[in-house]
């Protein structure tokens, strides 16, 4: 592990934020937006693994803030899929163009 | 020389970035839910090449075993099967491929300029000196005592402690999140 210096680890989350990004740009669908929320969250949760490790090896911060973002994207995917298997009953399509019934 | 170690790095982080693409650039939304299970995988074994064994166990169940599979089922819910997803508009594809870019390469140069501390540690003497003092006055928990314990147990005790340094209160207000959560579900 300590061959591999920390910059390394961060450019791989920095790399897996962006390419979130793009899903998050690109994407129509709500369920595959999701997914790329996801994928940043997971870049996130890297790079506080990183640095707690890398930094700070006698403290554990890093591993809380990782578990309490682990605890938010479950309730925010579980709540995000109820949203959208509503509007599914709703309008028959989960694209966001669809969903412009509340848009002034 | 690279070791057999940073050659598991680099082999895992390439696993990572090559599936993340797929999973936001396929044009089958199972396939990329599917995809999306093979990167967090990888990340999860990156959990365990930093040795963070715990974190590592929390990323399969969570992750692998609770948002995935929600998601595979809403995909059975909402999609008609076999149906491509549609391509993204070009103009925007385009931008959005140069905005990444120009983000990751900001980012990028940022990471590269700084430098993590001679030791690894940024200057704040005052700082260091202080987590330890505090560590050993709590005593009894054994928080941040030097001694780089990762152990459950040692996870456990630090995030239920009401003393310094202890996570009860943002621990039982993610419970009331979660439970928030799923009331709201009913």
């Amino acid at each position: 592990m300590s061959q591999v210096p920390l910059s390394h680890i961060l450019f791989v989350s920095t790399a897996l934020f962006f390419i979130g990004m793009y899903g998050l740009f690109t994407r129509r669908n709500m369920i595959t937006m999701l997914m790329s929320v996801e994928l940043i969250l997971n870049s996130v949760n890297i790079n506080f693994v990183a640095f707690n490790k890398y930094l700070y090896p006698d403290k554990l911060e890093g591993v809380f803030f990782t578990l309490f973002i682990v605890a938010i994207a479950a309730a925010e995917a579980a709540v995000a899929i109820a949203i959208i298997i509503n509007l599914y009953r709703n309008l028959r399509s989960i694209d966001v163009e669809a969903a412009d019934e509340m848009k002034f | 020389m690279m070791s057999a170690s940073a050659v598991v790095f680099y082999i895992l982080s390439f696993f990572i970035l090559v599936t993340g693409v797929l999973a936001v650039t396929s044009r089958k939304i199972f396939r990329s839910a599917i995809w999306l299970l093979f990167s967090l995988t990888g990340i999860a074994g990156l959990y365990f090449w930093l040795q963070m064994e715990f974190i590592a166990a929390v990323q399969i169940v969570v992750y692998v075993g609770g948002i995935v599979v929600l998601i595979i089922f809403s995909i059975f819910l909402t999609q008609q099967s076999g149906k491509d997803l549609p391509a993204p508009v070009r103009s925007r594809a385009i931008f959005s491929v140069l905005a990444v870019c120009a983000g990751f390469l900001f980012t990028c140069m940022l990471v590269g300029q700084y430098t993590f501390g001679a030791a690894g540690r940024p200057a704040a003497p005052g700082n260091v000196a202080g987590g330890v003092s505090v560590g050993n006055a709590v005593g009894d928990i054994r928080v941040g005592n030097g001694t780089g314990d990762m152990s459950v147990g040692n996870i456990g005790r630090q995030l239920l402690s009401t003393s310094e340094h202890g996570y009860v209160l943002p621990f039982e207000v993610i419970s009331i999140l979660l439970l928030a959560a799923v009331s709201l579900l009913q």
